[in-house]
């Protein structure tokens, strides 16, 4: 089937998430949309997807212009999508989840679970799938689950594939076991259109790369081109893509964490014993993927989770029990991993964002008063020191780019004298100028001799950063290994696999020759 | 109430361990909630029945048959049948068990234990039948003991198992609150005012399922509401708007079914306005609702005070929808009169659960509902439209719940009275929350309530120690223990509550 985009449109009131885009997708083949967040990738998918109407152009099937209002007709036209974040239904098992929408059934409306059970070992077999039918999709590894996604969208007879940032929420192993899939499905005469920000992958798996920047097709690429040239046709300018640093230079261990535990509220272990130290003037990155307790170790930190057993000391003070208030005063800084929902209040000005710590504190805070002027001076100064572009201090501060909230968070936690830094995803989102403004910052405070702990779900800011690294996995610390560890063993530590036996495994594959 | 207990924390992070590898990580936050509420009515238990008990016995009193031989036979086809089902049912039981204790995972299905004591239970009454028992006469100290030393090792075991660090099995809670219901029963019937003082039992239960007709109504129109992830406050309105309409149409078109009609149009009305404000306009729900439950207990009341006092003949004089008996099923003692001796709006209770039930977890349209009550999203991408369904299923909630109300004014009472739902409505919220959003869970539940509901008035008739004033609050208590949660955690539908816009 070859699907056409002709001249796609797509406006949010003045916002132009697309601008005529055109795009060929052919039969067998996997067309990479490589553009940076925010870019209109997504945008676009969902316009195909029947998911948004598009405010101009046209969609051809097979030569036939077509009009979808919803997802259903798109399905029907034989074009499915695998969401970046899942659509599935986690208290349904996977037959079900597979069935919705596309029921068999019985006389009167009755379910047929059986036939769709049928159908889903028939394509596990066929792909080599190992996906039970009966499972809960809330048991099942993130992985997995992305199987039945694809499996929901071949029982649908898809002919189209639109794989949307795949590899988010997948270690490097699991990402490997998916680009095999795309293989097959691209073997078996499947298109796939595979979005994606990760040069690597992109470069790997695609037959063509379009490249979008700002809701606009700016060109098409060869996989064969260099990491560089698809970066800076992807921002619009030269990008360097390291960052220069000097070699740390730790001192006293200030910051230990001993035996932590978190319990979520189901019971389970999401931090199980975490133990560790970082030393002043030193970065400590932890890697892992997304949702394997990272979120729950810095709110533990941050003194905002229940259930928390164990011991954080800063400068030998056990922070533990603290109020969060207590915590931010013993000298903690933290950038959150959401900074929508936890780091700014996003009708505030940019000014009351920059003192939502200090607000009761002098010199911002005299009594029950507060001193505008002063917060005023106080936020053009850090205005202009962490290069935000804003009109004006009074702008709301959910107006503002990604980048430029970024910055906000970053200028509000850094104008204290701090004792600890700790950063959640600094980067999500942001564009690479910006991203290289943010690990420029951090760098700094970790020369001015902060003990700086960087939580990072992508694997080049984790190398790019850390002195040290440790990795978790479902919540244990798989181990603690040095800057320069490969990226292999990082990716087979993130899967679980212990430090020795990972290295022993990757230096296999090496020297095996198979390794991409 | 809990406390944080870490445990082994022994197991290698190996790689790529299914998701559901058991206890490694996985651990328990105890609660002690069961231990400590399990105790406290232990010891309520002992003293009550204990030590308050006196000398006199309780007497509970077994329908007798309005036809000797119809029930006669009935009993023995009832004996015979309840014997063959509940051996088939144990059978199954121990096997599965059994079974499953060898292969490690297989589970007994949730049904088994609970179809199984139901069975063994209308073998007893059937027994009872058979043997034409018609009085059930028991010491009521000595019962009064030997329940409360039982209450007491049942607690006992469960703080055991609490300290332990052991699952609670099911039977506990279960067995528990039978006894303490036994135990209750027979002390409050023996502080009645006559010598030897008895209540009829059969009159007690029929009793309740009556009053639980409009709860289960109002119950099961919640979890239409619920599952497809629109919270329906409103039962309350939609039962009292169901009653008033039922009273004036039958009235005027001087025909009950012509009433009952109406008062499902009345209740899908009400829920017309909570589905357009709700999920059009996304007013918060809960608000909506509220606000409808205060417009309509207003309108009503208003209308009542000028037009229905005015013309009371022409305008609130429904009559009445006579009771049917099924037959053969009728004639089968003790469980007929209870189950089998309804008007219409009793059956279309029966049939509704039934339906519901079959209909949300077994057809293509219960799985796109319970979809867009969990996960409104994902059903949009699989080409569900959400708001419509979510439409469809409040009008057809307000419809059931309409039916409901039309009990107050077609079976229960023959005219309408102000506010004469009288806050069931709210009562249904807590059934369906106790029955957690299961439509038989629901039903147990209304049933349940309705139970406590009869209960009071009985007692109150035979006199008690207890004043009415608190007995009157039983049903209200009750809820606030189930809604507390002392059954344990109920999961309600994610989405529910939240609407739903799209992009």
């Amino acid at each position: 089937m070859k699907l056409e985009l002709k001249g796609i449109t797509k406006r949010f009131g003045s916002l132009v998430a697309n601008d005529h885009i055109d795009l060929v997708v052919e039969p067998g083949q996997v067309h990479c949309l490589l553009g940076e967040n925010g870019a209109g990738k997504s945008t676009l998918m969902n316009v195909l997807y029947g998911l948004y109407d598009p405010s101009d152009g046209e969609i051809l099937v097979d030569g036939k212009p077509v009009v979808f209002k919803g997802p259903g007709d798109a399905m029907a036209a034989g074009i499915g999508m695998v969401h970046q974040h899942f659509m599935l239904i986690p208290v349904f098992t996977v037959a079900e989840n597979v069935a919705l929408g596309n029921e068999a059934t019985k006389a009167a409306g009755f379910l047929n679970l059986d036939e769709t059970r049928r159908k889903i070992s028939e394509i596990s077999k066929q792909y080599g799938f190992h996906v039970d039918p009966d499972a809960l999709v809330e048991d099942l590894p993130v992985g997995v689950q992305q199987r039945v996604e694809i499996i929901k969208a071949l029982v649908r007879d898809a002919e189209v594939l639109i794989l949307d940032e795949p590899t988010a929420v997948l270690t490097p192993q699991e990402t490997d076991e998916l680009l095999d899939i795309i293989r097959q499905l691209k073997a078996a005469g499947k298109s796939i259109v595979f979005i994606s920000h990760k040069l690597r992958e992109v470069k790997e798996i695609s037959d063509i790369i379009t490249v979008i920047r700002r809701g606009k097709v700016v060109g098409s690429a060869d996989p064969s081109a260099s990491p560089t040239e698809l970066a800076s046709a992807m921002v619009g300018r030269a990008v360097s893509l390291t960052l220069e640093k000097k070699p740390a230079q730790p001192g006293e261990a200030t910051f230990k964490v001993r035996d932590l535990t978190v319990v979520d509220h189901n019971g389970q272990h999401v931090v199980d014993g975490l133990s560790f130290d970082i030393a002043k003037g030193e970065v400590l990155a932890i890697a892992g993927v997304q949702g394997n307790g990272q979120t729950e170790l810095t709110e533990a930190i941050l003194g905002v989770q229940p259930h928390v057993t164990g011991s954080i000391t800063l400068d030998g003070v056990e922070l533990l029990g603290k109020s969060v208030k207590q915590v931010l005063s013993a000298g903690v800084g933290f950038v959150p991993e959401d900074r929508k929902i936890d780091g700014l209040v996003g009708t505030f000005s940019i000014s009351e964002n920059m003192i939502l710590d200090l607000y009761d504190k002098p010199p911002f805070a005299q009594g029950i008063g507060m001193k505008p002027a002063l917060i005023a001076t106080h936020a053009e100064k850090k205005v202009a020191e962490f290069d935000v572009r804003t009109p004006s201090i009074d702008v709301a501060v959910g107006t503002l780019s990604g980048g430029n909230q970024q910055k906000v968070v970053l200028a509000r936690e850094l104008s204290r004298p701090l004792r600890l830094f700790i950063a959640s995803q600094p980067t999500r989102g942001l564009d690479v100028g910006s991203i290289e403004f943010v690990h420029k910052r951090v760098i700094a405070e970790r020369d001015n001799g902060t003990p700086v702990m960087i939580v990072s779900t992508e694997l080049d800011e984790v190398l790019e950063l850390a002195d040290r690294i440790a990795v978790l996995y479902r919540g244990r610390l798989v181990g603690i290994v040095p800057a320069g560890t490969s990226r292999d063993v990082l990716g087979l530590m993130m899967a679980g696999v212990p430090e020795h036996e990972a290295e022993l495994t990757a230096h296999k594959t090496l020297e095996g020759g198979t390794n991409v | 109430m809990s406390t944080t207990t870490t445990t082994s924390g022994s197991g290698t992070p190996a790689g790529n361990a299914p998701a559901r590898s058991g206890k490694p990580g996985v651990s328990e936050l105890v609660s002690w909630k069961a231990g400590i509420g399990l105790s406290l009515l232990a010891i309520l238990g002992t003293v009550l029945f204990g030590f308050m008990s006196n000398s006199k016995s309780a007497g509970f009193g077994i329908a007798e048959a309005a036809n000797e031989a119809a029930s006669n036979v009935a009993a023995w086809v009832t004996l015979v049948l309840a014997l063959l089902l509940s051996a088939w049912l144990g059978y199954l039981w121990f096997v599965r068990r059994r079974s499953g204790l060898a292969s490690g995972s297989g589970q007994v299905p949730g049904w088994l234990p609970a179809a199984t004591v139901a069975a063994v239970v209308v073998l007893g009454l059937a027994a009872l039948g058979v043997a034409k028992v018609v009085r059930i006469t028991v010491p009521s100290a000595a019962i009064g003991w030997i329940c409360a030393v039982v209450l007491l090792g049942l607690a006992g075991y469960t703080v055991y198992l609490t300290q332990a660090k052991r699952t609670i099995p099911r039977w506990v809670g279960g067995t528990f609150a039978a006894l303490f219901l036994i135990g209750f029963m027979v002390w409050i019937v023996a502080h009645g005012n006559d010598a030897e003082p008895s209540i009829s039992l059969a009159g007690l239960i029929a009793g309740s399922v009556t009053l639980a007709v409009p709860l289960v109504f109002g119950s099961l129109s919640g979890v239409l509401c619920e599952r497809v992830g629109v919270v329906n406050i409103a039962i309350e309105g939609q039962l009292l708007l169901g009653a008033f309409s039922a009273a004036v149409v039958a009235t005027v078109t001087h025909n009950v079914y012509a009433g009952l009609v109406a008062a499902a149009v009345a209740g899908a009305l009400v829920s017309l306005v909570l589905a357009v404000v709700s999920i059009k306009y996304l007013v918060n729900q809960i608000i909506v609702g509220v606000v409808l439950n205060v417009l309509i207990s207003g309108l009503t009341s208003f209308l009542f005070s000028t037009l229905l006092t005015a013309d009371p003949e022409g305008l609130n004089k429904p009559g009445r929808l006579p009771p049917v008996d099924i037959p053969f099923l009728s004639d089968i003692p003790i469980i007929g009169p209870i189950l089998f001796h309804q008007s219409l709006v009793g059956y279309l209770m029966y049939i509704a659960v039934i339906v519901v039930y079959l209909g949300l977890f077994h057809t293509k349209w219960g799985l796109r509902v319970r979809a867009v009550g969990e996960h409104p999203q994902a059903a949009d991408t699989v080409g569900i439209n959400v708001n419509r369904t979510r439409f469809w299923n409040v009008l057809m909630g307000g419809a059931i719940a309409g039916i409901g109300g039309s009990f107050f004014t077609l079976v229960s009472v023959d005219a309408f009275s102000k506010d004469m739902s009288g806050g069931r409505g709210y009562i249904a919220l807590a059934a369906l929350i106790f029955g957690r959003w299961n439509p038989i869970g629901a039903f147990l539940a209304a049933l349940l309530f309705g139970f406590a509901d009869n209960l009071q008035s009985v007692i109150t008739i035979i006199g008690s120690p207890v004043p009415s004033q608190f007995m009157a609050m039983l049903p209200y208590a009750l809820t606030v223990f189930a809604v507390a949660g002392l059954v344990g955690r109920s999961r309600p539908p994610a989405a529910s509550g939240i609407p739903y816009v799209k992009g």
